[in-house]
């Protein structure tokens, strides 16, 4: 009857430990990572809500610190032990004064809580757009991300180009976020917090980031089959890097006559029902736009590699990468499918 | 003492059931009305799909113990975790929680049954039939291919998901209407536990000398009243919006899938208040008993549960911090989320006074509470920092959130139950579950839920969001997941080993006598298990506890007590 109490605060006091250095040394290097980690911020609303979550963190380690070490003091000094079997301790029913220590003590804390989270929901959520935003249309789609930019003309698929943002010139990129179809919710966590994607609902939300590099992130909204494999690549470039990139992505698909029996099978097949190839017949709006395909690092919202092994396994049954993606499998034949894949490699 | 009845309310004696054939048997469940009956079939019930939905969690837990595995396909993944989340709410939580407040709640207010026995039996059996309704999906919920299909859209359904446009076949609709139906069932028992309570007490019993457990629970069956109404009425938009044509939630058509969100949770918020409540409430019975001390402030924790279910009614909008609200809008639900953990606060600082200056029993009950103390205060803090809105826009729908929902559902509510079954298990069954059994039970699952849901923490910190089927290998999650999935399947022996000493104890178990913990509240006075009329003659109490002052005639509580 007399055991020890059941938790080993040296277990509680390493996870805490090993959660403050993984924080620590994630916090100070700047910059993109493999696992999108929230506490590897590299982003202004990400800065901000890393810095508050250290506030919080402090506030409710602090609490949890001293009720924890109470009932284990409390465990431990008033456990029964031998012969008191048949006597009762004397018996306590309460006290107003005490009562009112323990709710006016927590409405402060709440108090101070409430007063710092709201400023940085203010700061964050209600500041204003500067005239120099670079402004994005996100649309999000069962199982993939549509990009276009309203001031470039650009349109463009899972993977987001913005401007790094600098002291010398600050740079903020304000996305718009539209809904195709279900519900979907937008998150790179080393840029921002996540916001949802909702049908007849518009929603709104900005990066300043502070390094360059390829961030990850991918939906946090249910919405479907393949809501796994709805991943998203931010990359972030110097000013130069994206002046590039926008000219490029600016131009009409390429022509080469080298893969005319490709692009033919592409005009006559159902491709262009649902894909565009700006300056060609191709004009569907249902899947990604490929005019500049081959400007991007993944296909399927990075579900596979954009390479013409890849694109190849894709196009002959999209459900050898995604089981549950809405593309069907064309039952082309081999060659086919070598023509497309020829034709749509030249989509620079 | 422990042997004999204590003779609070005239002789009784105890009611041998004849043995009669298997048909007999049967039939005396099936047409019972007896509040006691009712009670243990809820909780069969409920304990036979939390085994169900534990192993629709293991398969989960299996599926992502390693990244990019192909142990399940993404469809049969989206069912798992539909599955198990709606069973665990709806056919294991609040299930349990009303078998539990029907037996206990008449012998508390020493009534001999509940106000409205029939209704009391159509309520189980309507529950009852939805949790098959919803099972019966697997194979009669045809979706796309003609074959069966269970609900899995994930348990908050967000519209415009389950519309038929995207969720073509039945499998959406079966859900609807499986808690549809159980839903009005749990309504018929809520009204039920009111009318008990309000005005089957025994003589002497005023609301302010009702034990804590009951009181909570009709806090709870106030609550379940308002929040269980919204989710009804949801789902009957949803299905004209299927089969009507009506566009309550179709955004083509100018509806708005953001009504559904708002439905829901208002529904969905409420719920966890319904679900915590009483495991506050079993608390509120062992934690005292086991420190051998009256419950420190009963006047706060009745004020606090009280404020707990109005408060809860004005959270709901804390679970959609992403759905972009005004900054105001958001400010306010911060705010009012924040009140909530002022009153949870009271309790947790009321239970720990009552432990103080007690001597502590750590019998398996207590154990099972004081586990759930601890994990109630890691919950309630993530719980803070979840409400803490812009914190949130990071934190929501990672695997943090899932921590800490299941640091509540688990380790709060699960642990409770646990507790209340091994507390409460004498009375009904006439014999104790094995010490030795429960001690390794506890021991086995905290290890394993602390490895699983702890972790889930750190995988939420490093960017992992909740319901994929699948994650790529170079996210660094993978030793984590790995870390999570073998947590899990520690709990899963844990679990049966609680499944194991059920049925031990049941034929070898210690004949537990009337008063097995040398507790205070009325159902200890009566034999174990309680004859089908609970009481000879009604009681008759002058205090809270009235065994205590049986037990201690010189220093009666009814002195101390206004």
């Amino acid at each position: 009857m007399q055991q020890q109490p059941g938790y080993s605060p040296i277990r509680y006091m390493l996870a805490l430990a090993f959660f403050w250095l993984m924080a620590i040394t994630r916090g100070y290097c700047d910059g993109p990572q493999a696992t999108p980690s929230i506490f590897a911020p590299a982003s202004t609303p990400a800065h901000e809500i890393y810095s508050f979550s250290f506030f919080v963190l402090a506030i409710t380690g602090a609490i949890f610190v001293s009720v924890a070490s109470l009932l284990v003091y409390v465990m431990i000094k008033y456990r029964a032990r031998a012969g008191e079997e048949e006597s009762e301790p004397p018996q306590v029913y309460g006290s107003v004064q005490v009562e009112l220590a323990w709710t006016i003590i927590p409405v402060l804390i709440v108090a101070v809580l409430f007063l710092t989270t709201a400023r940085i929901i203010f700061a964050i959520q209600d500041a204003p757009e500067p005239k120099s935003a670079l402004n994005v249309t996100v649309i999000g789609h069962q199982f993939w991300w549509e990009f276009r930019y309203p001031q470039l003309g650009i349109v463009t698929a899972n993977e987001l180009h913005i401007p790094v943002s600098s002291k010398q010139h600050p740079q903020a990129t304000y996305l718009r976020l539209l809904s195709a179809d279900v519900d979907h919710s937008f998150w790179v966590p080393q840029l921002g917090g996540k916001t949802d994607l909702i049908p007849n609902h518009p929603n709104e939300m900005w990066y300043q980031p502070t390094a360059t590099g390829m961030y990850v992130g991918q939906c946090a909204q249910f919405c479907g089959v393949e809501h796994a494999k709805m991943l998203i690549r931010v990359y972030v470039d110097t000013p130069e890097q994206f002046q590039a990139w926008v000219a490029n992505q600016q131009k009409a698909g390429v022509e080469d006559p080298k893969v005319a029996a490709g692009r033919h099978l592409f005009e006559t097949e159902a491709c262009m029902n649902c894909h565009t190839v700006r300056g060609t017949a191709a004009k569907g709006t249902f899947g990604p736009d490929l005019t500049h395909l081959m400007s991007r690092s993944t296909i399927a919202a990075g579900a596979a590699l954009n390479t013409p092994e890849d694109l190849h396994k894709w196009i002959e049954n999209p459900a050898n990468f995604k089981d549950g993606a809405l593309m069907p499998a064309m039952q082309l034949s081999d060659q086919q499918i070598d023509d497309l894949v020829a034709y749509l490699t030249t989509l620079h | 003492m422990a042997d004999q009845p204590v003779p609070i309310a005239g002789p009784l004696e105890v009611a041998y059931p004849t043995r009669g054939t298997f048909l007999e048997w049967l039939h005396s469940w099936v047409t019972t009305v007896d509040h006691k009956k009712i009670g243990i079939m809820y909780i069969v019930y409920s304990l036979f799909f939390m085994m169900v939905a534990g192993a629709e969690a293991m398969l989960i837990r299996i599926q992502l113990a390693i990244p990019n595995n192909h142990a399940i396909s993404p469809e049969m993944y989206n069912e798992l975790f539909t599955m198990h989340g709606t069973t665990m709410v709806f056919l294991v939580g609040m299930p349990i929680l009303f078998g539990l407040a029907n037996y206990i709640v008449p012998l508390q207010i020493g009534a001999r049954d509940m106000a409205f026995p029939r209704l009391n039996a159509f309520s189980f059996w309507l529950t009852a039939f939805g949790g098959f309704l919803l099972y019966y999906s697997f194979i009669g919920g045809f979706g796309l291919y003609g074959m069966g299909n269970a609900p899995d859209a994930g348990w908050f359904a967000y519209a415009p998901l389950t519309l038929r446009s995207f969720s073509p076949g039945h499998s959406i609709d079966y859900w609807a209407a499986a808690l549809i139906l159980s839903g009005f069932g749990t309504l018929g028992t809520a009204i039920n536990i009111i009318a008990t309570t309000l005005s089957m007490r025994c003589r002497g019993m005023t609301l302010m000398r009702m034990p804590l457990f009951t009181w909570l629970l009709l806090v709870v069956s106030g609550l379940t009243l308002v929040t269980i109404t919204p989710l009804t009425a949801a789902q009957v938009m949803l299905l004209l919006d299927r089969y009507a044509g009506a566009h309550f939630f179709d955004a083509q058509a100018g509806g708005s899938p953001l009504l559904w969100i708002h439905f829901f949770w208002v529904f969905g918020h409420p719920e966890v208040y319904v679900l915590v409540l009483p495991a506050f409430a079993v608390a509120n019975e062992v934690i005292p008993v086991f420190s051998r001390k009256a419950i420190f402030g009963y006047p706060a924790m009745v004020a606090a549960s009280v404020g707990i279910g109005f408060t809860s009614l004005a959270v709901w909008a804390h679970h959609m911090f992403t759905v972009g609200m005004s900054a105001a809008g958001n400010s306010f639900f911060v705010l009012s989320t924040m009140v909530v953990g002022i009153f949870t606060g009271i309790k947790m600082f009321n239970w720990l006074a009552t432990m103080w200056g007690g001597s502590i029993r750590f019998a398996t009950p207590m154990l099972f509470c004081i586990g759930f103390l601890f994990q109630f205060l890691i919950a309630g803090l993530t719980g803070i920092m979840l409400a803490a809105a812009p914190w949130d826009w990071q934190l929501h729908n990672s695997y943090f959130l899932i921590a800490h929902f299941h640091y509540v559902l688990v380790g709060a509510i699960v642990m409770c139950i646990f507790a209340a079954v091994y507390y409460w298990y004498p009375k009904a069954m006439g014999r104790r579950l094995s010490e030795t059994l429960g001690k390794w039970h506890f021991w086995v699952f905290v290890i394993g839920f602390h490895m699983t849901f702890d972790t889930m923490h750190f995988v939420g910190f490093l960017g992992m969001p909740r319901s994929i089927y699948t994650y790529e290998a170079d996210r660094g999650w993978n030793t984590l997941n790995m870390v999570i999935s073998i947590g899990a399947f520690i709990q899963t022996i844990g679990v049966l080993i609680f499944a194991w000493n059920l049925v031990y104890s049941y034929f070898y178990g210690e004949e537990a006598g009337s008063d097995p913990w040398d507790a205070w509240t009325l159902e200890w006075a009566t034999p174990s298990p309680p004859p089908v009329y609970n009481f000879a003659t009604e009681p008759e109490v002058r205090s809270r506890r009235p065994l205590w002052d049986i037990k201690h005639p010189q220093d009666p509580d009814w002195k101390y007590e206004p």
